[in-house]
């Protein structure tokens, strides 16, 4: 499959009071055609900046942006204004029109393509009915919920037909269920249309619900890139390793002990893991956190166990689960 | 009061709301572009240019520190030259107009700041020009914005109207001026000061009603 985009040691900095502030350091990606990509950090990590290289809302301090080999930094206002065509972006605040009504709303990306107006209000429709909202078309936005807005704004996305969504913290201003239903409509537009879409998200679970791959992107540089089951499973990174870990809400019993992860996909769930330990070794661990979640459409569980204080025990009790087939990962204490 | 000081009353109306509505429509004819250019030119929008905005920035400064007395004398050579004449109700408007234009530039440019940078954002990810995002991005945003700010500069037009009666002009403060000023009529002065109030309130209601209908 063809590249989308594709980042070439892309810095950015930017200049505040006379002091140079680095918001993007040496990030190389590309995000290939028909994938869900997320970008995750945590807020000030650079990765609005970094979405906003893409269309060159930004521009670069160095490196290159290129879409579908194009290079973005070469080309004219003009030019420019033609390849934004070809790339929608949907932001946390919607950003619709308030003085404009929905169907409005829909038909200006079509609008500035000069489309004829019967053509861009049929169109514009089109639209309205994938985002469930055809009912609404007269509508001002004040007078509909943010879930319904961000639909607008996807619909508004879709009518010029773009080969790229790019969503910038889309679901931030939601709640959870509004952002269960827009998160499922972008997957089914991802597969229906093939359409490219890029996430930037701050929550684990927004990428783990819809996204193929993910970049985690910490004080401006890339930490880790890769699958997200493969990173949910065995993340490398320190920032990684925040993001994906559960926090804690009980603090280790003993000072000496040892904290480990354990993840376990939709197979293993079925089996009775620490019950088999304590039948079959006699040792026991301490819960402190567990839960299950469904990462690319697989259920997973993961769980952090605290260990005995000693050394020999704790070996064998981290044998016993790898030989089971889980993946096991250390969590420092804090 | 004498049915002639009637008649007069009631042309002063008439040649008042003359003045204001000509005045009016003319300054924003030139207020407006002028208003858009220092938005747009500021720094960080969307045609930044900082020579074009100082200049530009400049000028309407000079213009709205100038007492609206002093521009009328001042303004009066030009005045002749646009009108044939310096004094009348014609000859007013050319005063009023050019005294209103910065008042009109400013609280235009004031009403488009206010168009959340999100909105300009998202027509830019559209692909926009510049020209198209102003027309139908933040011009249709900020119309309830300046449609208050319009309320406000009719009645100061119409409040400086009154004050071009003391160089000639026509109007309802030159028949205060007149009647109730120099020949001591104090209820000619009421009378007039009183329509005068009557009409700069329902300018300002009328204005923040219509801007209120228009907010969706």
């Amino acid at each position: 499959m063809g590249e989308v985009f594709n980042l070439e040691h892309v810095y950015k900095n930017y200049k505040n009071d006379g002091k140079e502030f680095s918001a993007l350091e040496d990030v190389s990606l590309s995000i290939k055609e028909g994938e869900v990509f997320g970008i995750i950090g945590m807020s000030g990590a650079g990765k609005s900046t970094l979405v906003r290289t893409l269309n060159r809302l930004e521009e670069v301090s160095g490196g290159s942006v290129s879409f579908f080999g194009q290079d973005l930094a070469g080309l004219k206002p003009g030019e420019l204004r033609l390849i934004r065509r070809q790339m929608a972006m949907i932001f946390q605040n919607f950003n619709l029109l308030s003085q404009r009504t929905v169907l409005s709303n829909v038909m200006q990306p079509l609008r500035i393509a000069g489309t004829p107006r019967p053509e861009r209000k049929a169109k514009a429709l089109e639209m309205l009915e994938i985002v469930g909202l055809e009912d609404k078309k007269n509508e001002y936005p004040a007078r509909l919920s943010g879930g319904q807005r961000q639909r607008v704004a996807i619909a508004r996305a879709l009518a010029s037909d773009p080969k790229v969504l790019l969503c910038d913290e889309a679901t931030s201003a939601l709640d959870p269920k509004m952002t269960g239903e827009i998160l499922d409509l972008l997957g089914e537009i991802n597969r229906s249309r093939k359409l490219t879409i890029v996430i930037i998200t701050h929550e684990m679970s927004v990428v783990e619900r819809i996204c193929d791959r993910v970049a985690i992107i910490d004080k401006g540089k890339l930490a880790e890139i890769g699958e997200v089951e493969e990173i949910f499973r065995n993340p490398r990174s320190e920032p990684a390793r925040k993001l994906v870990f559960p926090g804690n809400p009980f603090d280790p019993s003993d000072r000496d002990s040892r904290l480990i992860r354990l993840v376990f996909d939709g197979l293993a769930a079925n089996r009775p893991f620490i019950a088999e330990l304590v039948e079959k070794t006699g040792r026991k661990v301490n819960i402190l956190s567990a839960n299950t979640k469904s990462v690319g459409g697989i259920g997973y569980g993961q769980m952090v166990v605290e260990l005995p204080p000693q050394k020999e025990e704790q070996e064998l009790i981290i044998q016993f689960f790898k030989d089971g087939g889980l993946s096991v990962q250390e969590v420092k204490r804090s | 009061m004498s049915e002639y000081i009637i008649e007069t009353i009631k042309t002063g109306i008439i040649e008042t709301l003359q003045m204001t509505f000509f005045a009016s429509v003319l300054a924003y004819a030139a207020g407006l572009p002028i208003g858009i250019l220092l938005y747009a030119t500021a720094k960080g929008r969307i045609l930044s240019n900082r020579g074009v905005n100082l200049v530009t920035g400049f000028i309407v400064n000079v213009a709205r520190s100038l007492p609206f007395l002093i521009l009328l004398v001042l303004l009066i050579p030009f005045t002749r030259l646009v009108t044939g004449s310096s004094i009348g109700t014609k000859a007013s408007i050319v005063p009023l107009t050019v005294g209103a234009i910065p008042i009109v530039a400013r609280m235009v440019e004031s009403s488009l700041s206010e168009v959340s940078p999100g909105i300009i954002e998202a027509a830019a990810s559209m692909g926009a020009s510049p020209l198209y995002m102003i027309v139908h991005f933040i011009l249709p945003e900020a119309t309830p914005s300046l449609l208050l700010g319009a309320a406000i500069n009719i009645s100061t037009v119409l409040g400086y109207s009154a004050m071009a009666g003391v160089i000639g002009g026509g109007g309802l403060g030159a028949i205060a001026l007149q009647y109730g000023y120099y020949r001591y009529q104090k209820e000619v002065l009421w009378t007039t000061v009183t329509i005068l109030v009557i009409m700069v309130m329902v300018i300002q209601e009328g204005g923040n009603l219509i801007a209120k209908k228009t907010r969706k």
